[in-house]
């Protein structure tokens, strides 16, 4: 069970964060950025398939769909940064940033992994992960280092979210199991190459990193914030209503 | 009789070119599998009827979205990889396969999803890139490289001028980006290096 509750936790972030994106289909500022975002939310809802399809071989039971449709909240081991909403389009801006460094770093490191499929999986998604990040961090430069309501906006969302980045790099039981068996990764080595890409762009951007907290949220553990279940009920309301529902 | 024939192989036996030569690259991809049996190739001629349904100037082997083909005297079992995780084409690229398998007379298909070695615009051939051109898409620019794709020189698919600029990073496919020529002012789809 231990690699599969792994597998959840590198599944559910772009599955829930995929469908976060989603949501700015027709609602984003620009047509660009409307068409970017979704195709963004595209490419993280097929890493998410193929992330949960190959959990649910490991845990011998279900598929991506029973695991996508089928979970409750506590269920759900995504981290807590991805299920925030949106917010304005400065916070989606600053958390793509501060998820797509973290995702960049992570495939980087788990093409090693000795699971073949996921270090397939982790080759794959790097080239998406990238073109993610860099889309992410010209759009933060542009409103760090933009108009003063530009500026604000974005040192708003860094305000609310830099706290959130932290669990992005705590380690437990499953991660070190993980790590040891050789099929994952200490969430905690990625850090530092996690700030190298962070920290200069936010000072190109002319952002201030908010003070150090010890706040640290647990999403990833099954504790998550009241937006999850929202996210859920719109995400998981077809096969709940119509059990099986196929077309 | 089992026949095999593996493009994969042949793209690992000669990484892709890092220059920007359409010559080299086409070598990398080109190298048409060794077909060991005329099953192989008839389905081969059948899978270069299957265009990719955004992009309908190219097959799936152009495309290298096949990467291998194993008959049998019962059955046939077909390698695919997807271009990017999320592509919404794949699903139908899979229906268009079987159902042209099962025009050819092959009704026994297996189609089975690979991720190793994963999709790049390296597998293109100079004849696929030439083919975007007159469809009005600019091929991607030179071999793969990560990191700084917009600072590689695209070519204006309509009147060729390399002074153009990136709209958006992102396009109407998932393969896509939107650019912009500044010499005959005409935007058009960039197939974006990966």
């Amino acid at each position: 069970m231990q690699p599969a509750n792994y597998l959840l936790r590198l599944g559910d972030n772009p599955l829930i964060l995929g469908q976060r994106l989603a949501e700015w289909c027709g609602h984003a500022p620009v047509l660009e950025e409307d068409i970017a975002l979704t195709n963004i939310a595209l490419d993280l809802i097929g890493q998410a398939r193929l992330l949960l399809a190959h959990a649910a071989a490991l845990q011998g039971t279900g598929d991506e769909d029973s695991l996508a449709f089928l979970r409750d909240v506590e269920g759900f081991r995504n981290v807590t940064l991805v299920e925030l909403p949106n917010g304005d389009y400065a916070h989606t801006t600053v958390r793509n940033a501060l998820f797509f460094a973290y995702q960049c770093e992570l495939w980087q490191a788990l093409q090693a992994s000795h699971d073949a499929q996921l270090a397939a999986i982790a080759a794959k998604s790097l080239k998406e992960a990238n073109y993610h990040w860099r889309h992410s961090a010209d759009w933060l430069l542009r409103l760090g280092d933009g108009t003063e309501e530009s500026h604000a906006r974005a040192q708003a969302a860094l305000d609310e979210l830099w706290r959130y980045s932290r669990e992005l790099f705590t380690d437990d039981e499953v991660d070190a199991a993980a790590a040891r068996d050789g099929i994952g990764v200490l969430p905690s080595s990625l850090e530092s190459a996690w700030a190298a890409r962070i920290l200069p762009l936010m000072e190109q951007a002319t952002l201030t990193l908010p003070a150090a907290t010890t706040f640290c949220s647990r999403g990833k553990s099954g504790y998550h914030s009241e937006h999850l279940g929202y996210i859920l009920a719109e995400m998981q309301f077809m096969q709940r209503a119509y059990p099986g529902a196929k077309w | 009789m089992v026949s095999a024939t593996e493009f994969a192989n042949t793209c690992e036996a000669a990484p892709p070119s890092r220059s920007s030569s359409d010559a080299q690259i086409s070598e990398v991809q080109a190298a048409p599998a060794v077909a060991r049996g005329d099953g192989v190739k008839r389905v081969q001629e059948l899978l270069m009827e299957v265009l990719d349904p955004e992009i309908p100037v190219l097959n799936v082997i152009e495309m290298g979205i096949v990467r291998s083909i194993v008959c049998t005297d019962e059955s046939v079992q077909i390698l695919i990889t997807p271009t990017y995780s999320g592509c919404p084409a794949m699903e139908m690229i899979e229906q268009d396969i079987r159902a042209a398998l099962a025009r050819g007379g092959f009704n026994q298909t297996e189609i089975k999803t690979v991720l190793s070695p994963a999709w790049t615009t390296d597998w293109l051939s100079a004849a696929a890139r030439e083919k975007l051109r007159e469809h009005g898409i600019a091929p991607p620019s030179g071999a793969a490289c990560m990191g700084s794709p917009q600072q590689t020189e695209v070519a204006c698919p309509r009147c060729g001028s390399r002074e153009t600029e990136e709209l958006s990073a992102f396009g109407s496919t998932a393969c896509q980006a939107l650019r912009r020529c500044r010499a005959c002012r005409e935007p058009f789809g960039y197939f974006k290096a990966i």
